[in-house]
């Protein structure tokens, strides 16, 4: 396949594509000349249809939900309807100020305080802020609402924050962020929590858990209760991940097991799109005990009339996260594929999702791959270990993951979680059909027989794709970030 | 097989220490560290003067796969760095022991109490399996 | 069923499969207690059509005011075919780039918007987006604190002059991890040095907005010498539009800024509400190991080809953990897409005219307002924006103004109340003549008569 070059190769002195700019140039009128740039900045010159076409091509070099089957683990990769997109980019919505007069912007806020009731309903928890802008995000509203919680009673003792070993990387992170110290628990053998380690590692230090449930191993933590109690026991708070909310959603309710704050992953759950790495949104919700810390702005409604809460009115709470109040685009999209499914279609995604999963997961352990929880019910997504595999032909799940590309499928996730070597995490989600999941199981056995017959092959995976391995030892020893012009063009092959 | 020379000093944490004429020490990182990392694509070294307590993260070594903190594997004040790294952070890969040194260290009195012999190392290694 | 496509015999062929009667056995591991039976209080699902009936009234019904506010978000043409392309489906449906092969088009976009931003700049280095323009400028403080090994300092100074939105975020985000945000005053809307002490103590950077919040060019070589002299580290937060006319960050003073960072969203991305936008991040190359969120690379393939790759990745949360310079994981990619198409069909000359038309229509807009009697310019020179200062009131006006379509600008009346009864205004390349003309108008009307206008 041709690589597509650089679009500062397109570039030609002069060539300009003027329908876009004022046809006047205006001139910098009275800034002092110390103010001014001397030399105009490094951007490509190229016609309309030379950008047109060069992003076109780029586009195609991708895979994506719409081309292909995207099982990637903890991602939730299902079908973002384009109705979705077509409602939130109406003109009225996109051409709305954000300082905008609230009087003017009735019909946006209506839909986000429809968008906070109907994230309560699914949360089972009585407040709800929409302003973190991704999953990272309204995990740091969440450990900083902990954080606030125990100082507002003036308690400053509580220093850790206790996280599973299974647990996604921007834990750990977050609770550093927010000043917390670390403490990790392992998984038992079943993949639920060590309860002995926990109760061990909790105290009066404890600021609180924060947890995945079901979790990042694919399976449901049964003991959520006992969890619950034994940290509330020692005056700590739960935290809720929920990036795996699709995987109960309408068949169990976080504030129900016992958790205190909850983060949602809209992109996720609620099926707004992953744009190549964002924007997301991370809507939190919590109890009532957390309520007055929640990050500002919210939408309220007073006599039939909507408008948002500030800081001013909520003197208690952790703060703005955002110049605005979020990604309100993001939450639009939401708030319409929310709409559509109702009550009834969230519990079917969660049913079908669940379904597809464990389908999955039977027709691969039929086919003779090593299932890590083989004991256990899949929640929306299972873990393969290809150790085993790994042992016998050299072939690791990295080469796994390539050579699914070969075959018209995304990779799913790998290495993640840590705790199983060599490990595949599978989530087809709801929107795959029977036949979709059955090509992808064809895929990986024919991958495996091909491993056991000549290893290399699949080492030197993939081989359709526009670029073949990459070499990231020399990317990230040789950094080369930016275009500079005097370097040779990429060309074709 | 890592390579563990007998007669450098060994921390738990894969740092080896050579104590030099004069009472100083150079740190690295020993061979069995760097094939757990891979290639190393970055070294982050402690500035010149600065003190350090035993344990305390003092420098990053970088691969493709993992940013690892190396802890200094005694008190003391870093007096200088391996400038080379800089440029070519494989030397850590290629020679552990020798040209991929990491920094030199004076150590506080009593500083290299504590330390591991090359057998006591190899004992932890074969522990970790 | 909406969005899933399991026929009748799919399903049961399914569950004879997995070897269970029916689906919600698959869910016999969840305690008894814990279960719902539902979620009734989110009601029914609607078709398309009534979604879309139901959003196209409530959009219809929120109008687009004439809009003559900025203050960190501005009405700007964008090109139909940014996101015409942005939201193809292979853009819009794609993962953050993590299998470099599959992932080509998202990965070479985002270093070729590295390449812009880091020429906008001046700078050597950016990394592939952040949240927005305000969570930017805070990763960019606790980057500074990090990367600056001459100071040990905790504590960052930045002036009352930066947008008082980005120094809340700050404070939020900065907050739990014990670094603190100090204000220098302003003198006649400018930063002002001279109250600055040595018994003020160390800082790790000095944090400048160009142009600043309230409309003003700051002395940016000035307070990069000066501040660079006392070992900290120069953030410049800028407008990117501006960037096209104005001095980059990166020759600011004797050695240029250290780090630029701001909100993106004039560059192609609609108002809509305050978001989704992004904010972008570049610094001088011996920082870059310091940079939070994602970089791209470009590298060559088995082959011996050119391809790109999400490099330096072992500082970041799913890596590094606890120990990661950020837990941010988002760039907020359909954004960028946007604005590096919006980049490459204006151009430099492009973006330097938009610049310059929004600079001269705000000078036509101000010269029409303070025409009435009663309006003041606050401070003169200014650049994009400028602060007026009224003898009455500000806010009846803004809601008399809103009554007949004009978001006549910000109020500063709450963020800056030594200005006395000052506004923010904008006009950008999107305003006529005639636009301008208008708001005059009403805005004379409301002033003569605002009892009568109140009661309207």
């Amino acid at each position: 396949m041709k690589t597509e070059p650089v679009i500062f190769e397109y570039s030609r002195p002069g060539r300009r594509a003027p329908s876009h700019a004022p046809a006047e140039a205006a001139g910098p009128g009275d800034l002092p000349a110390a103010v001014l740039r001397t030399d105009p900045p490094a951007l490509p010159e190229v016609s309309e249809l030379q950008a047109v076409r060069h992003f076109t091509r780029l586009s195609q070099l991708n895979f994506s939900i719409d081309t292909h089957f995207y099982p990637l683990g903890s991602c939730t990769m299902k079908y973002n309807p384009r109705a979705c997109n077509r409602l939130a980019m109406l003109p009225g919505f996109l051409g709305r100020h954000p300082l905008g007069a609230v009087e003017r912007g009735q019909g946006f806020l209506a839909c986000m305080h429809e968008l906070q009731e109907m994230l309560k309903a699914v949360t089972g928890m009585p407040g709800v802020s929409l302003t973190p802008m991704a999953g990272a995000q309204g995990e740091l509203a969440g450990v900083a609402m902990i954080r606030a919680y125990h100082r507002a009673r003036g308690d400053g003792a509580r220093r850790v924050v206790i996280v599973p070993d299974a647990a996604h990387g921007t834990n750990p992170a977050t609770a550093v962020m927010c000043g917390f110290e670390v403490r990790e628990i392992p998984t038992d053998p079943s993949g639920d929590v060590d309860l002995e380690a926990l109760r061990s590692a909790v105290g009066p230090d404890t600021a609180g858990i924060m947890l995945t449930n079901p979790s990042t191993l694919g399976v449901f933590e049964r003991r959520i209760g006992e969890i619950a109690a034994i940290v509330h026991g020692v005056g700590g708070l739960l935290y809720y991940d929920g990036a795996n909310l699709n995987a109960i959603l309408g068949r169990a309710l976080p504030a129900a097991m016992g958790f205190d704050v909850v983060h949602i992953n809209l992109h996720k759950t609620f099926s707004t799109p992953h744009g190549g790495g964002g924007p997301g949104a991370g809507v939190v919700a919590v109890t009532q005990r957390l309520e007055p810390f929640l990050p500002v702005p919210m939408v309220t409604c007073e006599a039939g009339r909507y408008r948002w809460l500030t800081g001013r009115e909520r003197p208690q709470s952790i703060g703005r996260l955002s110049a605005f109040m979020g990604n309100a685009g993001i939450l639009l999209r939401a708030y319409v594929y929310m709409r559509m499914l109702g009550g009834e279609g969230m519990r079917r995604v969660s049913g079908f999702a669940t379904l597809n999963a464990n389908y999955l997961m039977a027709k691969l352990r039929e086919s003779g791959f090593e299932i890590a929880f083989p004991g256990r019910r899949a929640s929306h997504e299972f873990i393969v270990s290809l150790k085993g595999l790994s042992r016998e032909t050299g072939v690791t799940a990295m080469d796994f993951a390539k050579a699914l590309l070969d075959h018209g499928y995304h990779a799913p996730t790998t290495y993640f979680p840590l705790l199983v070597p060599e490990c595949l995490l599978i989530e087809p989600t709801e929107t795959e059909s029977r036949e979709e999941l059955d090509g992808f199981v064809a895929a990986l056995v024919a991958i495996r027989d091909l491993a056991r017959r000549d290893p290399a092959q699949v080492k030197a995976a993939p081989l359709t794709t526009p670029v073949r391995r990459l070499d990231d030892v020399r990317a990230a020893r040789d950094l080369d970030l930016t275009w500079q012009s005097k370097r040779p063009a990429t060309g074709g092959a | 097989m890592a390579a563990i020379p007998g007669e450098l000093k060994y921390t738990k944490d894969h740092e080896w220490v050579r104590p030099e004429e004069g009472g100083s020490v150079v740190v690295g990182i020993t061979d069995h560290a760097q094939q757990q990392l891979g290639e190393l694509v970055f070294v982050e070294l402690p500035d010149a003067g600065r003190t350090v307590a035993a344990a305390e993260a003092c420098a990053v070594v970088e691969s493709v796969k993992a940013a690892s903190d190396v802890y200094a594997p005694l008190a003391g004040t870093v007096i200088g760095v391996n400038d080379a790294l800089d440029a070519e952070p494989g030397l850590v890969n290629r020679s552990p022991y020798g040209e991929g040194w990491l920094f030199r260290m004076q150590p506080a009195p009593g500083g290299l109490a504590g330390l591991l012999d090359a057998a006591a190392y190899q004992q932890i290694l074969e522990q970790e399996g | 069923m909406p969005f899933i496509p399991h026929t009748e015999d799919d399903v049961s062929a399914m569950l004879t499969v997995i070897g269970v009667a029916s689906i919600d056995d698959l869910f016999d591991e969840i305690p008894a207690g814990l279960n719902v039976a539902g979620l009734p209080r989110v009601g029914p699902g609607l078709s398309e059509a009534e979604i879309a009936r139901l959003m196209t009234e409530r959009a219809d019904g929120d109008g687009r005011e004439l809009c003559f506010a900025g203050a960190g978000a501005y009405d700007h043409y964008i090109p139909a075919a940014v996101w015409e392309i942005a939201t193809r489906g292979e853009y819009y449906s794609a993962y953050t780039p993590y299998q470099a092969e599959a992932s080509q088009g998202t990965l070479q976009l985002i270093y070729e918007f590295q390449s812009m931003m880091a020429g906008l700049t001046g700078l050597d280095v950016a990394n592939a987006s952040l949240y927005d323009g305000a969570t930017a400028f805070a990763e960019a403080c606790l980057m500074a604190v990090r990367a600056n090994r001459a100071s040990r300092s905790r504590r960052v100074l930045t002036t009352r002059a930066m947008s008082p939105a980005y120094r809340d975020v700050a404070r939020s985000i900065l907050g739990g991890q014990g670094v603190e945000l100090v204000e220098l005053p302003l003198t006649d809307g400018l930063t002002a040095l001279d109250a600055f002490g040595a018994e003020d103590g160390d800082f790790a950077a000095l944090a400048i907005q160009q142009p600043n919040f309230l409309g003003r060019l700051e002395a940016v070589d000035q307070l990069t010498d000066w501040a660079q002299a006392r070992k900290m580290l120069v953030i410049g937060v800028c407008h990117p539009t501006m960037l096209a006319l104005l001095k980059p960050p990166g020759a600011w003073g004797q050695a240029g800024a250290d780090i630029a960072c701001g909100e993106g969203q004039p560059l192609g991305i609609p108002l809509s509400s305050g978001g989704p936008y992004f904010g972008y991040l570049t610094c001088r190359l011996p920082l870059v190991r310091q940079m939070p969120g994602r970089v791209v690379g470009r590298t060559v393939d088995l082959d011996g080809r050119p391809g790109f790759t999400l490099t330096l990745q072992a500082r970041e949360q799913h890596i590094r953990r606890s120990r990661a310079t950020s837990n941010i994981c988002t760039n907020q990619g359909l954004m960028v897409t946007a604005a590096t198409i919006y980049m490459s069909l204006l151009g430099a000359e492009g973006l330097r005219r938009v610049a310059a038309q929004c600079h001269a229509n705000t000078r036509a807009l101000v010269t029409a307002l303070t025409g009435l009697p009663g309006v003041v310019l606050a401070f003169r020179p200014f650049c994009h924006e400028a602060v007026l200062q009224f003898d009455c009131p500000v806010a009846p006006l803004l809601e008399g103004l809103s009554r007949q379509g004009i978001l006549g600008g910000y109020d500063l009346s709450e963020d800056y109340p030594e200005l006395g009864q000052a506004l923010l205004v904008c006009a950008t390349e999107m305003r006529s003549a005639a636009d301008i003309e208008r708001y005059a108008v009403v805005l004379k009307g409301l002033m003569t008569a605002p009892l009568r206008a109140q009661g309207g």
